[in-house]
């Protein structure tokens, strides 16, 4: 998938493994009041198999970028590529969304099956599929309730569950946790970790949470606002396998203070710029 | 829960049972004396409107005070004493204020009377419109012995009450499902619903009996069920575009996102997202659609058939018979009543999602 665009080649190198490759992502709304800007120049390179964070104030044009990775919105100028695998039936991208998106009117697990049934898989192999992926996030039982049924947090394991039996080449996650209560979200973070561990799909993160950010990732980008652009990266270092106590050692710390660092200062400039 | 014997406590119920009873009988009180006030001083004639006001508001004080001490277990049945017994309670007003020669009798005859007259209609031949509200059941058993189902059929396919439902029936769907296509194109495109929603709100406003004439212009039998049939669904098919329209295009556009995301493409969109998306919408436009096809037909019926609830209650009024045009206009409520209860079993039935 290449949408395309100016396609002034930025001087950084690529990785070899490259997985989604974007270059100049730039996003301009035309509003009655003239353009907008909500994203320039933005580049990002993610590797297979690894997993990268997008953080940044509100209005720093992360989900935008997002929807653009998904092919739901459309760039002004540059371009992004996710690299087809070996399969080619397999989806390039599936998007788990900040407001759970599981349709009401579906069982929670036709929900799960509900891209496999869109490629026209035969029903008994994605209702197995299904099931397989429900058992794994617990939610076995739940297969023929109803959405409107289950709690917030069980709509959101559907949504993720949904994601991956879908088996898309990277799983593009838009502040996922973030309608969820600050306990629920914490129980889901720790699924989350051992479910992409297990796995280890190619995944790009959007968040407002630092903590989700760090733990989760391998890498974390920082955004600045108004217009969005690219501010800093960092690597996570911390060893995994990583649960939820990893928040408590010394090495996450100090990294969230050193992203803090950064972020709190764009954070204060972008509260200034909506006054 | 067990029987308290603390005294503090008993004594305390004592006063709370003392003062419910008080309440309600100053309540009762109150009402005889308002009333009364009402016919001594000969205020009823010119003043009805503000002494039913009265009898109301007390009726709803008594009612809620009663309700604050019914328990829990019976919750259920106070309500539904409450939402039967008030229609109850004010026909059994009617007809003692048509006893009592308050109201002429003539023009407001007692609901016994409409009931009587409805039994009447029901079961007894009518030589002018050569039939009964449903038929001559009857006959069934002979004419089927003599001549087979089909004849027996006809028996029940002449009444009034079998006209008008085969008229909203067949206008209802023809209208609806063309109406709700539409209307979920119009929703998704935005140049068919420029194109069309001017016309569309212009001629949705158009009273339908207004257009019968023209319609019935385009039929080769203009007095013929065509015509009838067609300005139901015509009234039905407007509203259920408009509100179809409505539907689509207030679904979540995160919806749309994920079906397009996961790979839904035209018609699996359609099936999978955005009819079940709008369902809602389109079954509580279903509803008023419902309404406005009951309308349209008994008007049509008072104007122009030989045949039909709406015919009957129309003739019984030419022809000075109030009790059984009121037993006619209870028909059409009856009717009103079965196809909402159809139409709520058929939205439990489609969406199944919803169910609690």
């Amino acid at each position: 998938m290449k949408l395309s665009g100016a396609q002034a080649s930025p001087p950084r190198e690529t990785a070899t493994a490259a997985k989604i490759i974007s270059r100049n992502v730039t996003k301009i709304y035309p509003t009655v009041r003239g353009p907008m800007t909500a994203l320039t120049d933005f580049n990002l390179d993610v590797a297979d198999g690894e997993f990268v964070s997008v953080v940044g104030p509100s209005g720093c044009g992360k989900s935008t970028y997002l929807r653009i990775l998904a092919g739901l919105d459309t760039l002004s100028a540059g371009s992004v590529l996710i690299r087809p695998g070996a399969d080619p039936r397999k989806p390039l991208n599936s998007v788990v969304f900040q407001e759970y998106a599981v349709f009401p009117w579906k069982t929670v697990i036709d929900n799960v099956a509900f891209g496999l049934e869109m490629r026209g898989v035969a029903r008994a192999e994605r209702l197995e599929t299904a099931a397989y992926w429900l058992e794994r996030v617990g939610l076995r039982k739940f297969a023929g309730y109803y959405p409107h049924q289950i709690s917030g947090g069980m709509k959101q394991r559907v949504s993720i569950v949904r994601a991956l039996a879908n088996d898309p080449e990277v799983l593009l996650m838009d502040e996922p946790l973030g309608a969820l209560d600050a306990q629920t979200r914490i129980v889901l973070q720790d699924e989350l970790l051992r479910i992409w561990e297990e796995t280890r799909k190619t995944v790009v993160y959007i968040t407002h949470s630092l903590d989700e950010a760090i733990l989760l990732s391998d890498r974390v980008i920082l955004m600045t606002a108004h217009p969005g652009r690219h501010l800093a990266t960092f690597e996570i270092d911390i060893p995994r396998p990583r649960t939820v106590e990893t928040m408590n050692i010394a090495r996450f710390a100090e990294l969230r203070g050193a992203v803090w660092d950064l972020l709190g200062k764009e954070v204060a400039r972008a509260m200034e710029l909506q006054t | 829960m067990n029987t308290p014997t603390d005294p503090d406590t008993l004594a305390r119920r004592r006063a709370g049972r003392l003062a419910f009873w008080r309440g309600l009988s100053s309540l009762i009180a109150a009402a005889i004396a308002w009333n009364g006030v009402f016919f001594a001083a000969g205020l009823w004639f010119p003043l009805w409107w503000l002494g039913l006001f009265g009898d109301f508001v007390l009726a709803v004080m008594v009612a809620e005070r009663v309700g604050r001490v019914v328990p829990l277990r019976g919750r259920r049945a106070y309500e539904r004493t409450l939402a039967f017994g008030f229609p109850v309670l004010a026909l059994v007003a009617w007809q003692v204020i048509v006893d009592a020669g308050i109201l002429s009798a003539t023009w407001f005859p007692q609901p016994t009377r409409i009931a009587q007259a409805l039994w009447e209609m029901t079961v007894s031949y009518d030589r002018f419109s050569q039939t009964s509200l449903i038929g001559r059941p009857w006959l069934i058993p002979e004419v089927v012995a003599q001549s087979g189902w089909a004849a027996g059929w006809g028996l029940i396919a002449e009444s009034h009450v079998w006209a008008t439902l085969g008229r909203v029936g067949a206008g209802f769907v023809l209208g609806a499902i063309p109406g709700v296509l539409l209307g979920v194109v119009m929703g998704m495109n935005k140049t068919v619903r420029l194109m069309l929603d001017t016309t569309l709100s212009a001629i949705y406003v158009l009273p339908k009996i207004a257009i019968f004439p023209i319609v019935m212009l385009m039929f080769a039998d203009p007095f013929g069920e065509g015509p009838k049939i067609v300005v139901v669904a015509l009234a039905v098919f407007f509203l259920m575009t408009i509100n179809s329209m409505a539907g689509v295009r207030d679904i979540d556009p995160v919806f749309l996102m994920a079906g397009r995301n996961y790979g839904a493409r035209g018609f699996q969109m359609l099936r999978h997202v955005i009819i079940p998306a709008a369902l809602p919408v389109i079954f509580a436009g279903l509803r008023l659609a419902l309404g406005t096809a009951l309308i349209v037909i008994i008007s049509v019926e008072f104007l122009r058939a030989k045949q039909g609830v709406g015919f009957i209650t129309f003739y019984y009024w030419e022809v000075l018979n109030p009790e059984k045009m009121y037993a006619g206009l209870v028909v059409v409520m009856i009717l009103g009543i079965l196809l909402t209860y159809l139409l709520q079993w058929l939205e439990r039935r489609v969406m199944p999602w919803q169910r609690d």
